[in-house]
Order: structure tokens, then C-alpha cells, then sequence
């Protein structure tokens, strides 16, 4: 099987079949103007020969749709360039016997879920000391000094906490993304902090399940975590940014 | 309720009587405070709503005037009948001249109790009257609707708009669902008020409000009319607010609230004291209210490992339903929350979650039991989600759980659309039916796996217990007892809205709501 890398296609069960499914909710009832309505839908929304395999009547006026259909669109994957984070990931002993050989200090990092945000889970699978998936958390580093301040922080308080603990990295979860909050949450964050002109004295990074490096580059962080993050991860481009800073 | 895992009963009594004994301890103080949101709530009762020119609400305007003055400590209540007798205005229009500067709170002469006391009482009679006329509609409507099949299928809408969220509950309602909950925006909690009016903006969910509650009972009213069928409304009774929250419900004929007695000093940082003197106050008004309240123990499995810590869900709920009771709460009232959360790569975690569920099932026989889905370890592979939902849902009619919040196949990935209920119903659905019976046809090995998993369960519950019995619940919350998180006795928010009673504190309520719930059943409980 060759893959021609410059016109990728989705993939069902035949190459450049291009086979995609979706489904999706339409605010009229049920019934064969409906499945006409979804089959028009997918036929615009550039899918060739749709096929609606279930109409389901979802009370009040809406109905749900699966639809299969051929996607005759491809993109060339060789032109793809997505910043990543160059730093290899460590183990927890290796982070911590980075920091004592090469940085020869502790590692002071302030952690919140901020703003309205009252969902700690991914913050606490950071940071706390029991950490995530068998990962121990950065309270748990012993070269890491490490403040869960929870959630609902203002940005202003995190920033006078970070100031306060002379902390090295400050990390910001974002789990609620109705609307964008997060976003809007995120660059206040960087806005004051530059205000304050304390942007270049910290690594600051975002995580959440709708963040990723890309996102929080352009937010004007240093590193973006998305799902699957696990302690370490973090740790370790904590660590290494700092050395390489440091010998700048 | 068939004993299943072999328990013993001498432990189960223990563990009982140990949580009977640290609710006793907080009971020792709890009484002696009053907070300014009881007080609040006292004032909305009576019929006080409404807001200032600058939005205030009318009763935070009463209350910060006479906590200004230092008057909150005798009861708003015999404040507020000497100012109806020497204004001879009512109890909002005097709420309106205090916010207008007409009626300066200090300006209200003493009276002896015998002139005024009568009126209070009244007051209250009437609030109550209120409750129950509510109630009985509640339970009018139920008799007529077609009877309930357990597990109750509950969903919850999330859209920040009261209106989208109308029509939402109601679609969810027409496809199936028993229950709904409007999530509240996720800062709401945190406020030392509650918004006024229909409110149309809020992340993560929508404000409580009491016009909010009337529009959503209104759509679901009409669901009811529509499929035969009772449909219970829920909302959240935390935070800075419970006793208001619980006022408001139960004049707009809320069916379930969130109403954990821990839930805010761990989860949302308010003052442990501040909690726990309103947990009671607002409880109270639940058990009048004929409200069925959910705890919030699925929460510590969210935080802490749902494997290591299961144990801390179970001494949880044995507090939680010792402080329930000494509020009025029926065990038919009281939804005590676990959850399925146990990491489903772990190898037998399926064996995992039915000993906890059926332990939770044979300790709490009479408990409504709400069992809370999968959100950890979920991930935005919304095939995988979906099928996880399933083993959820399998757990919950093997072990007779009662109120189901249902998974939805996107919880990693955003509040859920329409079509996620439908989905989420049709799966547990498909599942209850399939499996109606299986429970009554099983029989759990002797000394298998589940069995012993449920009576380590149990031991490490009943230590826990003896342990913060020893040395109380607010020391047990400083040190991370449960869901690994610590707070201290006097941190938090809102312990400037503690008060203390003086010796003339007025508050007829306590006793009206305690009185119906005294009333004891032909098996001599509350009834």
C-alpha cells in the first residue's frame, strides 16, 4: 500500500476512500423531510453519495442523524509544520536529579484553576502529590516546591501568590470552555502579568482538555498541555527550559 | 434488603453509632449560631424578594443593615414583626424602605414578646402553609402520574441560558428522562447572595435564581401534562447560599437538591463553620419541603483514587445521614452519592465497583441512592465513553441504585448536546430493561473477590469513623480526611456571616419544619 503523503484522505476500509462518519442533531421532527434535510446537509457540507443510516426522533421538535459518507477532500502532510515542545520527557527520578545537578535549586511552581472554574481534576492530577495514572504529582518531586492554590482563583491572586513564592513556573488549568471562557481567562492571565512586568521572570503554561502547545503559544505561554498529560511531562519541560534559560 | 456480602451487622451498628456520635459533637454548637444567610432565607419565606436600585436583593439589604447594627443575633424575625406593628407596613414594603433609606433598622422600637410574637408566628405559619401547599401538589401530581421505575434517569443541562435550558429539560424529559438538573454557573457558589430574575448568561451552567426555578418547572410541568409521567426538578442547595437556595426551591416545588453538609468546606473553601450551621438550617427546609436531597461522597473520588479512598466515601455517608436525620431529613429523603470512578484499566475494577455499590445498597437500605457515572478516567473516545457508560449502568440495576445520573459520551469534552441525553438514555435504558432482574438472581460468592472488597470497605469505614470521632470532624477536615483535601477551623470564605445568638433569638422555624418530621410512621419512624 503507497501512501501518497502530499493528498491524504480519511481511510474507512479501502485506500483514498475518504469514508467518514458524523452525526448530528437537526431542529426539526423526525420524518422523511428530516433524513432529506441531513442527506442535503452532508451532500454541502462536501460529503459524495451521504448515506443517513439512522433517524432518531428526539422529542420537542428535533431529530439526531448518523451519516456516512465519502470525503473526496486531502491534505498534503508534508506541509504540515505544528510547533511542539522540543524537550525529551523524563522519568521523576531523572527530573529530580536534573534539577540537582544542573539548576541547584528548587523548582518553585504555583498551580490554580482560575477564574470562575471550579474543576480542580486536572490541576490536582498535576500537581497534587498522588498524582495521575500511577505518575506522582509535583508536590510529591522532592526538588520541587510546589502550591496547589485549588480553584476559582482570580488571575491577580495567582499572580501575587507566584510573586510571593518566587515561584519559577506558573501553571493555569482550564477545564469549563462554554463560550471560550478559557481563552478569555488565559489572556488576562498573560496581560497582567505583563502589566505587572513579570512575564519574563516566570515559564508560564496552560493545560486543559481543549489546550494544546500551539493554543497556548499563541496565547503567549511557554507550553500548552492538553489530555494525557501526565506529571512528568510537565516537570520535565519545567526543568529543561529553566537549564536552558539559565545558561543564556 | 438481602445481605448479599455477608456483612456484619455488629460493624454496620458501630460505624452507625460513631457517626451518631460526631454529628452529636457538632450538634453541641450548632444552635448557638445563626448566619446571615438563614436569616435571608427567614426573610424570603416571609415573602421578601425583589432588589435594591444598585441590584442588590432586598433581603441581603435587610440583613447587612441589621448585622450593621449588631441586631442579626436576636432573629430577623422579631425585628421585622416590631417594624410591621409600629409602621403597620408589610414585610416587603418595609424591605423596600429600608433599601430606600425611609426606614433606618435601629429606628424600629422594642417591644415586649407578648405584642409581637404573635405576629411572628404567623409569619411563619404562613411561609409554611406555603411549603406544604407545594408539597401536597407534588405529591397530588405523583399519584396521578405513572408509577416510577427505578433507577430514575437523571440528566442535567447545562447552557448558561435559562430559556435554552427550558426547552432542553423538557426535550429530555419527552425522551425519557426522570430527572433534570439545571447546572449552575460554576461561580455562583461563591457568592454570599442569590441573583435575582431570569437570567440568560452563565459558564458551566445557569445562576439558581427563584424566577429560573419557575421557568423550568413551568417547561416541565408541561412534560408532565405531556408524557403521564412526574418529572423532578433539581437544583443545587451549596455554597454561600444553601438555607436561600432551599427557600427558594421549596416555594417553587424543586423535587432534588444537591445538599451535601461537607461538600462547600472541601470543595468550594467556605468556612466549615458557616457550612455546617446552614447544611442544618437548609436540610430542615428540605425535610419540610418533602425534597430528597443528593450528597456529594462521589466527589471525593474525583479528587482522591476512587480505589484507595472508597472507603471514605462510606464514613461519609454515615455522617451525612446522621446530620440528615437531626434535620428532619426521612432515610427515603436522603440520596447518598458514590460513584462509579474506579480506573476502568484496572483489572477486575468492574468487581470493584459492584462491592461498592451493593455495600452502599445494604447499608443504606431505605436511601434513594444516587450513583454518580464516570468523568476521571473518561476521555474525549466518546466509543469508549459510551461503552463504559454501559458497565455503569449494568453496576446500577444489578445493585438497585435509584437515582442514576446518567454518562454522557462527551464528558471529557464539553457540557452535552441534546442528542448526548438522548444517547445516554437509550444506553441505560437498553441496559435497565435487559438486565431488570439480574440482581434478584444473583448471589455474590462467599468470600469471593466483591465480598471481601466490601467488608475492607466496611473495617476501614468504621476506623475512619472511631478515629474522627476521637478527635472530632473539623480536625479530621484539617487534616484531608476526605477527598485529600485539607482546611482549616477557621479559614474559608463567608465566616463573617457567622453569628451568635443572643438569648431572645427569634426563629419559629426550626421548630415548624422539625414537627412534621417528628410525626413518626406505624414502623415508628420519621415520616
Amino acid at each position: 500500500m503507497q501512501v501518497d503523503l502530499t493528498k491524504v484522505k480519511a481511510y474507512g476500509d479501502t485506500l483514498n476512500d475518504g469514508a467518514v462518519q458524523l452525526s448530528f442533531t437537526l431542529p426539526v421532527p423526525a420524518g422523511e423531510e428530516a433524513r432529506e434535510a441531513a442527506r442535503q446537509l452532508a451532500l454541502k457540507m462536501g460529503l459524495e453519495s451521504p448515506a443517513v443510516t439512522e433517524m432518531a426522533d428526539l422529542g420537542a421538535g428535533f431529530s439526531f442523524f448518523v451519516v456516512y459518507g465519502r470525503c473526496p477532500h486531502s491534505v498534503d502532510y508534508t506541509a504540515i509544520k505544528i510547533p511542539k515542545r522540543e524537550h525529551e520527557i523524563m522519568s521523576f527520578d531523572e527530573v529530580n536529579e536534573f534539577v540537582r545537578r544542573e539548576l541547584k535549586k528548587k523548582v518553585v511552581v504555583v498551580a490554580a484553576c482560575t477564574g470562575t472554574d471550579a474543576h480542580t481534576v486536572g490541576i490536582d492530577a498535576i500537581v497534587n502529590m498522588k498524582g495521575y495514572a500511577g505518575e506522582y504529582g509535583l508536590e510529591r518531586y522532592p526538588e520541587f516546591e510546589a502550591y496547589n492554590l485549588g480553584s476559582q482563583v482570580p488571575n491577580a491572586e495567582l499572580l501575587a501568590k507566584a510573586v510571593e513564592h518566587g515561584a519559577d513556573a506558573v501553571l493555569v488549568s482550564q477545564v469549563v470552555t462554554q463560550k471560550n471562557i478559557h481563552l478569555e481567562n488565559l489572556t488576562e492571565l498573560i496581560e497582567l502579568a505583563e502589566a505587572e512586568g513579570i512575564r519574563d521572570r516566570m515559564l508560564f503554561i496552560c493545560g486543559g482538555p481543549r489546550i494544546s502547545h500551539e493554543l497556548a503559544i499563541e496565547l503567549g505561554y511557554d507550553a500548552g498541555f492538553g489530555p494525557g498529560t501526565l506529571p512528568n511531562h510537565v516537570a520535565s519541560f519545567i526543568v529543561k527550559e529553566l537549564a536552558r534559560r539559565k545558561k543564556q | 434488603m438481602e445481605n448479599k456480602l455477608n456483612l456484619d451487622q455488629a460493624i454496620i451498628d458501630g460505624a452507625r453509632a460513631a457517626a451518631s456520635r460526631i454529628a452529636d459533637a457538632l450538634h453541641s454548637w450548632i444552635s448557638l449560631y445563626t448566619t446571615t444567610t438563614i436569616e435571608r432565607a427567614v426573610a424570603r419565606l416571609v415573602g421578601i424578594d425583589g432588589v435594591d436600585a444598585a441590584g442588590v436583593p432586598l433581603p441581603n439589604v435587610l440583613v447587612d443593615r441589621l448585622h450593621e447594627k449588631g441586631l442579626l443575633g436576636h432573629g430577623l424575625l422579631s425585628w421585622l414583626a416590631r417594624a410591621m406593628i409600629s409602621t403597620g407596613q408589610g414585610p416587603q414594603e418595609i424591605a423596600e424602605a429600608v433599601a430606600g433609606g425611609k426606614l433606618d433598622v435601629s429606628a424600629v422600637p422594642a417591644l415586649p414578646e407578648e405584642k409581637w410574637r404573635d405576629l411572628g408566628d404567623g409569619l411563619a405559619a404562613e411561609a409554611a402553609a406555603k411549603i406544604t401547599a407545594r408539597r401536597l401538589e407534588r405529591e397530588q401530581m405523583m399519584a396521578t402520574a405513572a408509577p416510577e421505575r427505578k433507577p430514575l434517569l437523571y440528566v442535567i443541562v447545562a447552557t448558561g441560558n435559562i430559556y435554552e435550558d427550558a426547552v432542553q429539560a423538557k426535550a429530555a424529559a419527552l425522551q425519557g428522562a426522570d430527572i433534570i438538573a439545571v447546572i449552575r454557573h460554576t461561580g455562583q457558589s461563591l457568592l454570599d447572595y442569590v441573583p435575582y430574575g431570569p437570567t440568560t448568561e452563565g459558564y458551566g451552567g445557569t445562576y439558581a435564581t427563584q424566577e429560573n426555578f419557575r421557568i423550568v418547572r413551568r417547561a416541565l410541568d408541561e412534560a408532565i401534562k405531556e408524557t403521564g409521567r412526574y418529572i423532578r426538578l433539581v437544583n443545587y442547595c451549596s455554597g454561600l447560599c444553601m438555607p436561600e437556595i432551599a427557600a427558594m426551591g421549596a416555594l417553587e416545588r424543586l423535587d432534588m437538591m444537591l445538599n451535601d453538609a461537607m461538600y462547600g468546606i472541601l470543595f468550594r473553601d467556605i468556612n466549615m463553620r458557616r457550612t455546617l450551621i446552614d447544611q442544618h438550617f437548609s436540610r430542615m427546609i428540605n425535610a419540610f419541603a418533602g425534597i430528597i436531597i443528593n450528597t456529594g461522597e462521589d466527589n471525593y473520588l474525583t479528587t482522591a483514587d476512587a480505589y484507595e479512598k472508597g472507603y471514605t466515601v462510606i464514613a461519609s455517608q454515615f455522617i451525612n445521614e446522621q446530620l440528615a436525620l437531626r434535620s428532619g431529613l426521612r432515610e427515603e429523603q436522603m440520596g447518598l452519592g458514590h460513584a462509579f470512578e474506579i480506573n476502568p484499566a484496572m483489572e477486575d475494577g468492574l468487581l470493584m465497583e459492584i462491592a461498592q455499590a451493593q455495600l452502599c445498597r445494604e447499608l443504606f437500605p431505605r436511601s434513594p441512592l444516587k450513583y454518580m457515572p464516570p468523568t476521571k478516567h473518561v476521555t474525549g473516545d466518546i466509543f469508549s465513553t459510551y461503552l463504559i457508560n454501559g458497565m455503569f449502568n449494568l453496576v446500577s440495576i444489578l445493585t438497585g441504585q435509584e437515582i442514576q445520573l446518567l454518562g454522557m459520551l462527551t464528558e471529557a469534552i464539553h457540557t452535552p448536546f441534546l442528542s448526548d441525553r438522548y444517547l445516554a438514555i437509550k444506553n441505560a435504558r437498553y441496559v435497565f430493561n435487559n438486565a431488570r432482574h439480574l440482581g434478584e438472581e444473583i448471589i455474590i460468592k462467599e468470600q469471593g473477590r466483591i465480598q471481601a472488597r466490601a467488608v475492607e470497605l466496611l473495617n476501614r469505614a468504621y476506623a475512619l469513623l472511631k478515629e474522627i470521632e476521637k478527635i472530632g470532624l473539623e480536625e479530621a477536615l484539617e487534616r484531608g480526611f476526605f477527598a485529600d483535601i485539607k482546611r482549616s477551623r477557621d479559614g474559608g470564605k463567608g465566616k463573617e456571616g457567622v453569628v451568635l445568638k443572643e438569648k431572645d433569638y427569634y426563629n419559629p422555624f426550626p421548630e415548624i419544619f422539625l414537627q412534621r418530621s417528628a410525626a413518626k410512621d406505624d414502623d415508628g419512624r420519621a415520616c
